[in-house]
């Protein structure tokens, strides 16, 4: 066998492990499916009366414009999720037992990250799925729905790569899960469930240079208006931006773990 | 009650307090949480005071009875999580060999979190008076303070009693979202009269409405005592009926 496919083996498997891991544990699921479902419900029967606002962009309804709100929170606390599993792997010692395999030491971060775009597809499409089946229309149809999902699930890998990182670098779970709040920061101080323009100071300020914001707007325009380029082109850019400085952290955590043993 | 029995509530309560002092960053998710919750929320939904309808001009008084209430339900929610942890290491088996009655092991519980819920109350309230909400007067900030105590400790029993059936910290999502569900469903983000349908008949149905509609009196008005005693009537249900199932539940608990 190749040593492609042997490293693909190897991801695939890992990433299997990581999916079945969640499934398995509800502290790890619950941030992903319960209470961003919880609160997109909340916040639509609460709120819904703010496409009535001078100045919100037309929608069809507020569901339809929190969708991707919705998805960003999802893969956010996926990523982070992920990075407190491989935390949890490494405090228990699992990391090092593959760590002394003979496989590529990188694709044991790979193998995590795989699993956390399954997690990022599973959330995208269960978001698809309560909005469809509540009402909302997806105006770019099929090709923006593909793209939603595909922006989303390409989210949770750049987001899950920084927990990684921060993994491998602290080795401790509660240092990773002390990032929760600040994925709620990041979300609150960008476009995820409200326009920019409509936003209170500071946060609107903040919103407009938040990068964030311009992957939730990628995922977002597919939805509520239709396919732009533009909108999807800036939102693929600033992901692969997140991706490759979390993966080059990812990648230098690693070594000096390998290095220094912690 | 027994002389031994309150010794035995002063001692747990104080295992509670010395958590606090030595492990600091135990506290931080319930305060955390509320305050971005407070903050974000005040900063995205800002304008929905815009509407026609909405009751002030001034979100933050609006929203800061919720976050307050949303504290106490996470601290209330904490309890369970660290009993279920007992639970797994052990601690609780102890306990009950002792000679101290049930009720007076879950009193302590309780109680701590009552006591514990008025950090993140002050925390939130802090932030709050920063970004401009309304001073309720001194009758106000005893009724949201009182109410979030009492939520707290309702919180406390109903995660409580699942620590006790599930017996594992995996149940821990069901004790945050639980309380999370029943402290949003409510007015929490506009009047009842802006809510789309099917959330104002949940938040008709839902006591804790009441709750929430009596602490925020004083951010966005006068206090009147017909706005408070439903809200009082209200807590003292649940935690009646929370206090009762996980009395049962521990009474239940095998050694």
């Amino acid at each position: 066998m190749s040593r492609l496919a042997t490293n693909l083996r190897v991801v695939g498997t890992l990433g299997m492990r990581s999916v079945r891991q969640t499934f398995r544990r509800p502290q790890l699921m619950a941030p992903i499916v319960v209470f961003p479902t919880l609160l997109l419900a909340i916040q639509t029967g609460g709120a819904g009366s703010a496409v009535d606002l001078p100045g919100f962009p037309p929608v069809q309804s507020f569901l339809q414009f929190m969708l991707a709100g919705a998805m960003m929170q999802s893969v956010m606390l996926a990523g982070n999720s992920g990075g407190i599993a491989l935390a949890v792997d490494i405090e228990m010692g699992f990391t090092d037992r593959l760590f002394a395999a003979p496989i590529s030491r990188f694709t044991i971060v790979l193998g995590r990250l795989a699993g956390t775009a399954a997690l990022g597809l599973f959330a995208a499409l269960w978001f698809l799925a309560i909005g469809l089946i509540f009402g909302a229309e997806i105006e770019g149809g099929v090709l923006g729905a593909l793209i939603a999902v595909a922006l989303a699930t390409a989210a949770a890998v750049s987001i899950g790569g920084v927990g990684s990182s921060i993994a491998l670098r602290t080795g401790r779970a509660s240092i990773v899960q002390g990032l929760f709040p600040l994925v709620f920061v990041v979300l609150f101080l960008s476009t995820a469930f409200f326009p920019e323009d409509l936003m209170v100071e500071p946060a609107r300020t903040i919103a407009k240079y938040n990068p964030l914001s311009l992957v939730v707007e990628g995922i977002r325009e597919p939805i509520i208006t239709g396919v732009n380029a533009a909108d999807v082109l800036w939102a693929a850019l600033t992901i692969a931006g997140i991706m490759a400085v979390s993966l080059l952290l990812s990648a230098r955590a690693l070594r000096h773990r390998l290095a220094t043993g912690g | 009650m027994r002389r031994q029995d309150i010794a035995t509530i002063v001692a747990l309560v104080d295992r509670a307090k010395n958590e606090l002092l030595r492990v600091p960053g135990a506290a931080v998710p319930g305060v955390l949480a509320p305050t971005i919750f407070f903050l974000g929320l005040n900063g995205v939904f800002g304008s929905l005071t815009q509407l026609t309808g909405f009751t002030t001009d001034n979100y933050a008084s609006f929203l800061v009875p919720v976050s307050i209430l949303q504290g106490a339900g996470f601290t209330g929610a904490a309890t369970g999580v660290n009993l279920a942890r007992d639970i797994e290491g052990g601690w609780l088996d102890r306990l009950l060999v002792s000679p101290a009655p049930r009720w007076v092991l879950l009193t302590g519980l309780v109680i701590s979190a009552s006591l514990r819920a008025f950090i993140p109350a002050t925390f939130v309230l802090a932030v709050a008076f920063l970004v401009g909400a309304h001073w309720p007067g001194l009758d106000g900030l005893l009724i949201a303070y009182a109410m979030a105590a009492v939520t707290a400790a309702t919180a406390a029993c109903y995660s409580s009693g699942l620590a006790l059936h599930y017996k594992s910290q995996s149940a821990a999502p069901l004790m945050q979202a639980g309380m999370l569900a029943l402290i949003l469903a409510t007015t929490a983000y506009a009047p009842l009269e802006l809510m789309q349908s099917w959330l104002q008949d949940v938040a008709r149905v839902n006591p804790m409405t009441l709750v929430v509609d009596a602490v925020r009196q004083g951010f966005v008005g006068e206090i009147a005592w017909e706005e408070t005693w439903p809200g009082i009537l209200a807590l003292a249900g649940m935690l009646a009926l929370f206090g009762a199932l996980s009395l049962r539940a521990m009474r239940r608990i095998a050694m």
